[in-house]
């Protein structure tokens, strides 16, 4: 056990050594084309008051920020202040990076919860009955809506959710991640609740597609399998057979595809927040893009890269603690 | 009907309603959706199939001419991005060990990131528009195409034939270009035209937060974004119908490719 502990943990190493050189190099990439973009940060910074700036007050910023040295030696002071915490101030909201995208995750993070864990269980039923009744029209039902789902823009869901349930129906608001001109301390979980419903029923019935067809596919394979054979030949019959064969098989890849999918999930909560208003990092990142404020969009690349990155860690190591046949694999 | 024909006849119905709507979308005139502010937000009738909007703008035509927008910009990115998949995943196969290395570590950068996000980057520093749509999309989808192909060619170097033909003296670009492209056809092909939804969504996507195509092109994501704005009056057609118009577009794309996959894979063909 203990040189297992040990393998595990050279492997963590490795792969945390690997991930790191990559986040550099998505940083070094970013930086590189933020520095091609034709918008002016000055300008972006200043706005409407452009006018009133002088070339000297201009070369002044310009020097204050420090672009006026080559591109390299910018990089290099970013990435040494981004690796002690320091990810600069947004120009939008006049405040360090780090402090928005802490804040803006915090929100983003209870409608990605929500949501992968809704999908994640939805698309793991939907894999099983579709597999287990092969063939009849359940099956049929079930994977259609899978490969339609999967042709669906996000947003547009997001959208006849918004106009049925909040337009028509008037269940839910229609949108912004609070009650609007409520005070903060009068806001209660309640109100975060009833906001937070639409968008991650949205994400929720995107992400089911990717689980369900990868459940199905699975559980037919053991399904197939000789143990399953043998078991069904000692008498073993209907949900006993599904339970001890079938699920406990395919539980783990399922789990793993759910972690490995988080890039997908955070392109998702872009879509929907910028469909519901919800106040989340996706939001952010848009309006970062749109309105230039660069340090925040830097930010928030490193970020999302390093939530990917976790999510690909865990299904990795998932796999690695729980599946002793990759585990033997890895060690011969 | 055995498999085969009705995988064929799917395929070229999902081919023939494409070219239908891009033929469609390119036939309309602007005049067909010009501004008429004596129809302004008419609900759908047998006149305006999918209503007007709020300076009455019949939305069929807009949707249409939107839709072979879309599906223009698709196809384009898509090639784009299958050409650089299909370069890399070639030269990770047959340039040796370094260029794998290099290629599979540069699947992964672009893994790293997700799609949104780096598209949101690419079109920031193309300052939008049609250019910044396309290039984000043909330099963000190649790693999966890139990772199928570079595989199936790890596969085929060790090859008999292949092997023999390099015995013979043929070079490595020979050998790619005779024995292993000619191999990869049919999978390219698939793999592009599965590469298209993805294409068409995150083109949509990317206009839709307003990073994309620009406000005066009747593109879907935009005609999306501008609907936002009346859905609380209750025009519900305004983003209905334009929806599940790219909805069936993408669908007939993603038929077209899989029901070809089946066809062409050995496996499923005689099925």
């Amino acid at each position: 056990m203990a040189m297992e502990m040990n393998h595990i943990f050279l492997w963590l190493i490795r792969k945390t050594l690997r991930s790191a050189v990559l986040l550099v190099a998505v940083c070094a990439v970013s930086f590189f084309l933020i520095k091609q973009s034709p918008v002016d940060p000055v300008q972006a910074y200043i706005g409407a008051d452009m006018m009133r700036v002088s070339p000297e007050q201009r070369a002044q910023i310009e020097r204050y920020w420090g672009l006026d040295q080559p591109g390299a030696v910018q990089f290099g002071s970013w990435l040494s202040a981004a690796v002690r915490g320091d990810l600069g101030t947004s120009m939008m909201y006049r405040q360090p990076v780090a402090d928005v995208i802490g804040e803006r995750f915090r929100n983003s993070l209870a409608l990605m919860a929500a949501a992968w864990v809704l999908s994640g269980l939805l698309g793991f039923g939907l894999g099983v009955l579709a597999a287990w009744k092969q063939g009849t029209w359940a099956d049929r039902l079930i994977r259609w809506y899978c490969y339609a789902l999967a042709s669906t823009p996000a947003f547009w869901i997001g959208l006849v959710l918004l106009m049925v349930f909040a337009v028509w129906l008037g269940w839910f608001p229609v949108g912004l991640g609070i009650p609007a001109g409520a005070l903060a301390e009068e806001v209660t979980i309640a109100d975060r609740l009833h906001h937070l419903i639409l968008p991650a029923l949205t994400l929720s019935i995107v992400g089911v597609a990717g689980v369900a067809l990868h459940t199905r596919q699975k559980l037919m394979d053991v399904m197939e399998s000789d143990y399953v054979l043998f078991a069904k030949a000692r008498g073993e019959r209907g949900f006993t057979l599904l339970r001890r064969h079938g699920l406990r098989n395919i539980a783990l890849p399922a789990i793993t595809l759910q972690f490995a999918s988080f890039s997908e999930l955070f392109g998702g909560a872009v879509l929907a927040e910028q469909v519901f208003s919800y106040p989340g990092l996706g939001q952010a990142a848009v309006e970062a893009g749109t309105r230039g404020d660069v340090p925040l969009l830097l930010g928030i690349v490193l970020f999302s890269a390093i939530f990917v990155f976790a999510g690909n860690l865990i299904a990795d190591l998932l796999y690695q603690v729980v599946d002793p046949r990759i585990r033997e694999g890895a060690a011969g | 009907m055995n498999q085969r024909l009705r995988l064929l006849v799917l395929a070229l119905a999902a081919a023939m309603f494409l070219l239908a709507v891009w033929i469609g979308g390119a036939l309309v005139s602007e005049e067909r959706y010009a501004t008429q502010l004596a129809l302004r937000n008419l609900a759908p009738s047998l006149q305006h199939w999918f209503g007007t909007d709020w300076l009455g703008r019949d939305m069929f035509a807009r949707t249409l001419k939107g839709l072979s927008v879309s599906v223009g910009v698709g196809i384009i990115a898509a090639a784009a991005s299958s050409l650089i998949a299909v370069v890399l995943g070639l030269a990770a196969a047959v340039l040796g060990r370094w260029a794998d290395r290099f290629v599979t570590w540069l699947i992964d950068l672009f893994m790293s990131v997700p799609h949104l996000v780096s598209l949101i980057l690419i079109s920031f520093t193309l300052g939008g528009g049609l250019p910044g749509v396309v290039a984000g999309i043909a330099l963000t989808h190649w790693p999966s195409l890139a990772r199928i192909i570079r595989a199936e060619v790890l596969a085929l170097r060790s090859a008999e034939y292949v092997q023999i033909s390099r015995r013979l003296g043929k070079s490595r670009m020979w050998i790619a270009g005779k024995h292993m492209l000619p191999h990869l056809r049919p999978q390219l092909i698939v793999g592009a035209l599965l590469l298209f939804p993805h294409a068409v969504l995150h083109e949509a996507a990317i206009t839709f937060i307003g990073l994309g195509l620009s406000p005066h092109e009747p593109a879907i994501g935009i005609i999306l974004s501008e609907s936002m704005r009346y859905l609380s009056t209750g025009m519900w057609w305004l983003a209905f119908f334009p929806g599940l118009c790219l909805l069936l577009v993408v669908l007939a794309f993603d038929v077209m490719g899989r029901s070809l996959n089946q066809l062409w894979n050995p496996h499923t063909s005689q099925r």
